[in-house]
């Protein structure tokens, strides 16, 4: 379980852009349970996923990551249980240019001391998984808008993530590509893993999917749907 | 750990080869000005070294003549008492001079030898002058002499190739011929050529000669010996040109570097960063650029050096060591090499560079990883 | 399989490492191997009483550059044209420097 307990970000603090993106907001995330943060542009959405998943320290509060407290580990502890346990889709997908689709599966996997050959072995199945395996070493600027997304979403399960955030996934997507968004998301709910994601759009939040919808609001949680 | 150094190695090579082009433009200009760094250094250490090792059988002291500063021919009589000197074992007069040859527009070093004069009538000739002229064992060339007549001399032997950073441009004569061809008289001698037992006695020695006769210049045969560890010293023009060039080129690198990553390698940070990338190792893709590069320019730049100086006889350097010459030696050197000297460039080449592509680095590399969420 | 970059550039750099490192286990050997050449050398030196080495030819003082005097290059040309470039790539023997002061 993921337990947020009553934390605030405070960005540019103690300066004139200073800005409350979050104010004492406490949420429990349950295991295998997919959850849906909604709310519009400036909400706290991106921010709380980004506490969530140990990319950044929160300014009050604390957080607890099945019941071991992570807020003030030291970084190169929070990286490796981001790592491990976390598996992010951005929304701009942000993958690297320049490179082949199966080289920026695997970079997340750098960063660790694993052997070559596994490595590329695990990440041309992850790849298969999205039928994208024969464009395993077409570089990204080569890729439709789809096989991008679905590279990202690859790199994002390269670590076997038990976690998988993904911030507002669809927003660049056109309503087809968002459905099969949707349809890679529930086949990796019914494998078992938690899914978090952030959203304003109705394919998302409005979807059998969620478990739970929470919305957001000025950086506090102002509601609570759960699904029966 | 090594594992992790090679998938830090593979992504930074992929980093490199996007962008073919201006990486390997720097790479090629980085390997030429080492090439040319070290070209310099082995050929000056070589030459310094050869100079070293021959020159040390050179005369143990010369006695020149000099008036209002300038060379004159020295008298034979002096030979008498500085060879009672003691510790002077022997006094020869050497005879030897120039003769410029308005046909090929070449200067020669004619010289009269102490063991086995050529006849008169015949000459031994170097390599430098047989390749020039085409001429061999057995042919006639004409000089003129100082009154303007010609002399015919037969070509008795040609010396030998290997010591042509010697004998070169050299004509060995006898005596007679030469003195009838320089009109140097019977009583004068271009300078004289001392035998000493002692080293430590030179400084003595000269003393007195300069005693006996104000107007000699002893020259003492570490002092020749030293004319040649200084020849391509700090301050002589190549060196200085060349140095002057690699420090500029450097610094325009460094500048480069140190002026900060683009937006794009920010971007890249980021998202390194958010895919669980730590701060150390985005500074080892940096350490490793750097290697890549500045290892890379030194092994290429270096091994093209040798095979520049060793077996083309420094040919890319030749036409500003020739100068205006029309005779010059081949510069076939031994080599020599100054393990210290390379180990040097290898640091140069090497450290700052790596150096100056990663501090840069440092700030982008701190960045938060949430960054690439807003 | 496709080679790894890691590979192919280590594999490389390994290459070049031997080759340079080749190149000086060589050159070591030449230099302990010309004993008989310089020998000969020597004595030639010995034999002809020979005070300097041939590199540049142009004119006197580039040619013996321990035996020439400070006044010889002006007295190659009225101008005092220097012969360039031979003489800017050397420096004057530390002896004529010592006697006759800097040449800056």
């Amino acid at each position: 379980m993921i337990s947020v307990r009553d934390i605030s970000k405070i960005f540019n603090a103690g300066q004139i852009n200073e800005f409350t993106a979050l104010h004492g907001v406490s949420l429990n995330l349950e295991m295998h349970e997919t959850t849906v943060l909604k709310g519009p542009s400036g909400s706290g959405k991106t921010t709380l996923l980004g506490l969530v998943g140990c990319m950044a320290r929160p300014t009050t509060g604390r957080i607890f990551l099945h019941e071991r407290e992570i807020t003030s580990l030291p970084e190169r502890f929070l990286t490796k249980i981001r790592r491990s346990t976390f598996g992010f889709i951005f929304q701009q997908f942000n993958l690297i240019k320049g490179i082949s689709a199966l080289e920026n599966v695997m970079i997340p996997a750098y960063s660790t001391n694993e052997k070559y050959a596994p490595l590329r072995k695990r990440a041309i199945e992850k790849l298969e998984l999205f039928d994208l395996g024969r464009r395993a070493g077409a570089k990204i600027e080569c890729l439709s808008g789809g096989e991008a997304q679905r590279v990202a979403i690859a790199r994002a399960l390269i670590n076997n993530p038990t976690i998988i955030i993904a911030d507002e996934p669809t927003a660049h997507l056109d309503s087809k590509l968002s459905h099969e968004f949707m349809a890679i998301m529930k086949e990796l709910k019914a494998g078992g893993a938690t899914i978090i994601l952030s959203s304003h759009d109705p394919i998302v939040y409005d979807s059998d999917l969620a478990d739970r919808v929470i919305e957001m609001r000025d950086g506090q949680i102002v509601s609570e749907e759960k699904s029966p | 750990m090594i594992e992790h150094h090679r998938h830090i190695l593979d992504f930074t090579l992929s980093s490199l080869l996007r962008r073919k082009g201006k990486n390997g433009a720097l790479l090629l200009v980085y390997s030429l000005i080492i090439f040319i760094l070290a070209s310099v250094l082995f050929f000056t250490y070589a030459l310094k070294r050869e100079a070293a090792l021959v020159l040390h059988e050179s005369p143990e002291i010369i006695v020149q003549r000099t008036m209002t500063g300038r060379y004159q021919t020295i008298p034979i009589s002096w030979s008498d008492k500085i060879g009672k000197i003691n510790g002077v074992i022997s006094v020869r007069p050497r005879l030897w001079g120039y003769q410029y040859d308005t046909t090929f527009q070449a200067n020669y070093t004619l010289t009269v030898p102490s063991e086995n004069p050529p006849e008169s009538g015949s000459i031994d000739i170097g390599s430098g002058i047989s390749t020039m002229r085409s001429v061999y064992k057995g042919d006639i060339i004409v000089f003129n002499g100082h009154d303007g007549f010609p002399r015919f001399f037969t070509v008795r032997n040609i010396l030998s190739y290997e010591s042509q950073l010697l004998t070169s441009d050299l004509i060995l004569l006898s005596e007679k011929d030469y003195r009838d061809f320089s009109g140097i008289p019977s009583d004068q001698a271009t300078d004289l050529a001392l035998r000493v037992r002692n080293p430590r006695e030179y400084a003595t020695i000269s003393e007195k000669i300069t005693h006996l006769y104000p107007e000699a210049r002893p020259i003492v045969r570490t002092e020749i010996q030293r004319t040649y560890d200084a020849v391509f010293g700090w301050r002589s023009g190549l060196v200085t040109v060349i140095f002057s060039a690699a420090a500029i080129a450097f610094i325009i690198f460094a500048w480069d570097k140190a002026s900060g990553l683009s937006a794009e390698e920010q971007r890249e940070i980021g998202i390194l960063k958010s895919v669980g990338w730590e701060t150390s190792d985005i500074l080892l893709i940096k350490f490793w650029e750097g290697i890549v590069v500045s290892l890379s320019a030194f092994l290429i730049g270096t091994i093209l050096a040798y095979a520049h100086v060793f077996y083309t006889s420094s040919a890319l350097f030749a036409p500003v060591l020739k100068g205006w010459s029309t005779l010059y030696p081949t510069f076939r050197l031994t080599p020599f090499i100054d393990f210290g000297q390379v180990a040097t460039l290898f640091f140069l080449t090497v450290v700052p560079y790596t150096v100056t592509t990663i501090i840069p680095s440092w700030r982008a590399a701190t960045i938060d990883p949430d960054a690439v969420m807003r | 399989m496709e080679l790894r970059h890691s590979t192919i550039y280590l594999g490389t750099t390994a290459g070049l490492i031997l080759v340079l490192g080749g190149i000086f286990l060589y050159a070591s050997h030449v230099v302990i191997t010309s004993g008989p050449l310089f020998a000969r050398k020597t004595a030639l030196v010995r034999q002809l009483e020979l005070t300097d080495l041939c590199l540049f030819t142009e004119a006197s003082y580039t040619r013996h550059l321990s035996m020439t005097d400070p006044s010889t290059p002006f007295q190659d040309s009225p101008m005092s044209l220097e012969h360039f470039p031979t003489g800017a790539l050397v420096v004057p023997p530390p002896h004529l420097v010592r006697s006759n002061g800097k040449h800056d």
